[in-house]
């Protein structure tokens, strides 16, 4: 049996991994009846209380990777495994963050972050108690009678972080939940992110294609090659010290170093599906 | 008094100035509108009375305002051929809502069903479009033959009439429901049915409150054109009086009478309208074109 400092002795990499993706391949069937492959023979291990950050360019089966460990897919190939049982249905006990806002626009902020628990038959009293100490927790005291609309892009982003975290996840999946934020309200909303993962210590995927956001948020940053059937090219490890602010650690030595070196693996990716997406162009001229 | 506070106050002064100049522009436009629906009014009514003039032929073919009025009158007193006039209104409302309470929740519910399962969608597919592109209004005679002339076959062909387009409104509406809403939700630890309940059925009620206006404008003709078609009483059957004893003005009064109905109903409609959609954003004033 083991005790609790034991635990911690233990290297993140030689425990049960929270996410373990073996090999997995996803192909979709598009309307017309050919097939598309999202993702091609990937692997990846995330660590219990991990924050794992995947970049990549445009369409190399980012998100794919996050609904596969969700449950929302089944992969096509390969296996998918969360805390060592293979995925079938909904996996319990993880959050999704989605790109686009995905808060019910009829329901109050307090009716959306109590979702989760009515959902899970907790008694209306606790889930109420729960969500408003939440809607506290993301800084939004005060709007639990707001409908989504009479709040600001940020204001939304918090709603759908308390949605996600009232159900203290193991796992949290996030696919590029601040792309569609300004610049700062950015910067401060992952700021509260670290701070809120911090508590929990879920381990989290996060993808984007912020490169100075992925190493400025996580321990780990996958990169990915150009897709169609886009897999695992590089994992870098951030050995950035935390508590970290999130405005400030790009001015950090270490950081830029990081970024430099990321960038080297990512560039060419990025170019591959820069030249892809303009193919046609580039044949007519 | 300070420099300062003689500055705020004539800042003040400007606001308010501002702001009353913007208010009375308002009214005075809202006045001139008011104006003009008015004196279209009084145009074409005036145009129609002067138009048939004293030739009692034009007024047993066309009718004419005053005697709209005068017919209306003698109703609201004395009660029409076929009994008190409040009688008629009443038969004729009875069947309208009945039917269309029915038809709405038949819609929906049948609406939502084949909108969420897809089996349901693929085998019933076929037999709904046979039945839309029928007329349907011609259901009314088998209606009337097999229900007789009572109110239970009016009412069978307003349902008839307003289950389709609430049914194919809410299945769109189900159609049309965002599918990070639902994947959201389902994450969350929503089962199938707390889906339906909590995400596709608000989502949906954009579609079917929509749709209302138009189904209740249906119920009110399915009602008038069963009681055509065969009844005792009500408005159809009062107009199918008058038409019987070339009294044109019998017509144009329940005609009078029905787009009263008509737009008490609408009041109530968007009232409803306004309660179940109150979590949307208010429409923005952009620039006008």
């Amino acid at each position: 049996m083991s005790t609790a400092p034991h635990l911690f002795s233990t290297p993140l990499a030689t425990l049960r991994p929270a996410i373990d993706l073996k090999n997995v391949t996803k192909r979709f069937t598009t309307p017309d009846g050919s097939t598309y492959t999202a993702i091609r023979d990937m692997t990846l291990q995330v660590a219990p209380g991990e924050f794992c950050a995947i970049v990549g360019p445009t369409g190399c089966g980012k998100s794919t990777s996050l609904t596969l460990i969700s449950g929302l897919e089944r992969p096509s190939a390969g296996s998918v495994s969360v805390h060592g049982e293979p995925v079938k249905g909904i996996t319990p006990g993880v959050g999704f963050m989605f790109q686009t806002d995905a808060v019910l626009p009829w329901k109050s902020v307090l009716d959306n972050v109590a979702m989760g628990p009515k959902f899970r038959g907790i008694d209306k009293a606790n889930a109420i108690a729960s969500a408003k100490d939440w809607i506290r927790r993301v800084g939004l005291a005060g709007f639990e009678d707001r409908f989504p609309h009479q709040l600001s892009g940020g204001m939304r982003k918090r709603v759908a972080l308390a949605q996600s975290l009232i159900n203290e996840p193991e796992i949290l999946l996030m696919d590029e939940p601040f792309s569609a934020l300004d610049v700062q309200t950015r910067a401060i909303m992952s700021n509260e992110l670290l701070g809120l993962w911090d508590v929990t210590k879920p381990a989290v995927v996060f993808v984007t294609h912020d490169l100075e956001e992925a190493i400025a948020l996580a321990d780990k940053v996958v990169v990915m090659t150009a897709g169609p059937g886009g897999t695992v090219k590089e994992t870098f490890a951030i050995d950035l010290p935390r508590p970290r602010v999130v405005q400030e650690i790009r001015f950090d030595k270490r950081f830029v170093d990081l970024y430099q070196q990321i960038w080297e693996s990512l560039r060419s990716e990025v170019d591959t599906a820069y030249s892809q997406s303009t193919q046609t162009t580039g044949k007519a001229s | 008094m300070s420099a300062s506070s003689v500055e705020t106050t004539l800042t003040q002064g400007l606001e308010a100035t501002i702001a009353a100049t913007a208010h009375s522009r308002t009214r005075k436009r809202r006045l001139r509108v008011l104006a003009s629906q008015l004196g279209l009014l009084v145009l074409l009514l005036g145009g129609w009375q002067l138009g048939v003039g004293s030739d009692q032929l034009k007024v047993v073919l066309y009718g004419e305002p005053s005697g709209i009025l005068a017919q209306l009158i003698t109703w609201f007193r004395d009660g029409t051929a076929i009994g008190p006039l409040w009688q008629q209104i009443a038969v004729t409302l009875e069947e309208a809502l009945i039917g269309f309470v029915i038809g709405t929740a038949l819609g929906i519910v049948s609406g939502i069903a084949l909108g969420r399962i897809r089996f349901l969608a693929e085998v019933f597919s076929p037999y709904i479009k046979v039945l839309n592109s029928i007329p349907r209004i011609v259901l009314g005679s088998v209606f009337v033959l097999a229900l007789g002339l009572g109110i239970e076959s009016k009412i069978l062909l307003v349902v008839v009439l307003v289950f389709f387009g609430v049914f194919f409104n809410a299945f769109q509406g189900v159609r049309e429901v965002d599918r990070n809403f639902i994947a959201n939700a389902t994450i969350l630890g929503a089962s199938k049915w707390q889906v339906t309940r909590h995400v596709v059925l608000p989502s949906a009620f954009t579609w079917i409150v929509a749709s209302l206006h138009v189904s209740f404008g249906f119920a009110l003709i399915g009602a008038i054109v069963g009681e055509f078609l065969g009844g005792l009483q009500g408005l159809g059957e009062l107009i199918k009086n008058a038409q019987g004893t070339f009294n044109a003005n019998g017509v144009w009064a329940a005609m009078v009478i029905m787009g009263i109905i008509a737009l008490i109903a609408e009041y109530f409609i968007t009232r409803l309208e306004n309660r179940l959609l109150r979590w949307r954003p208010p429409q923005l004033s952009g620039p006008e074109l």
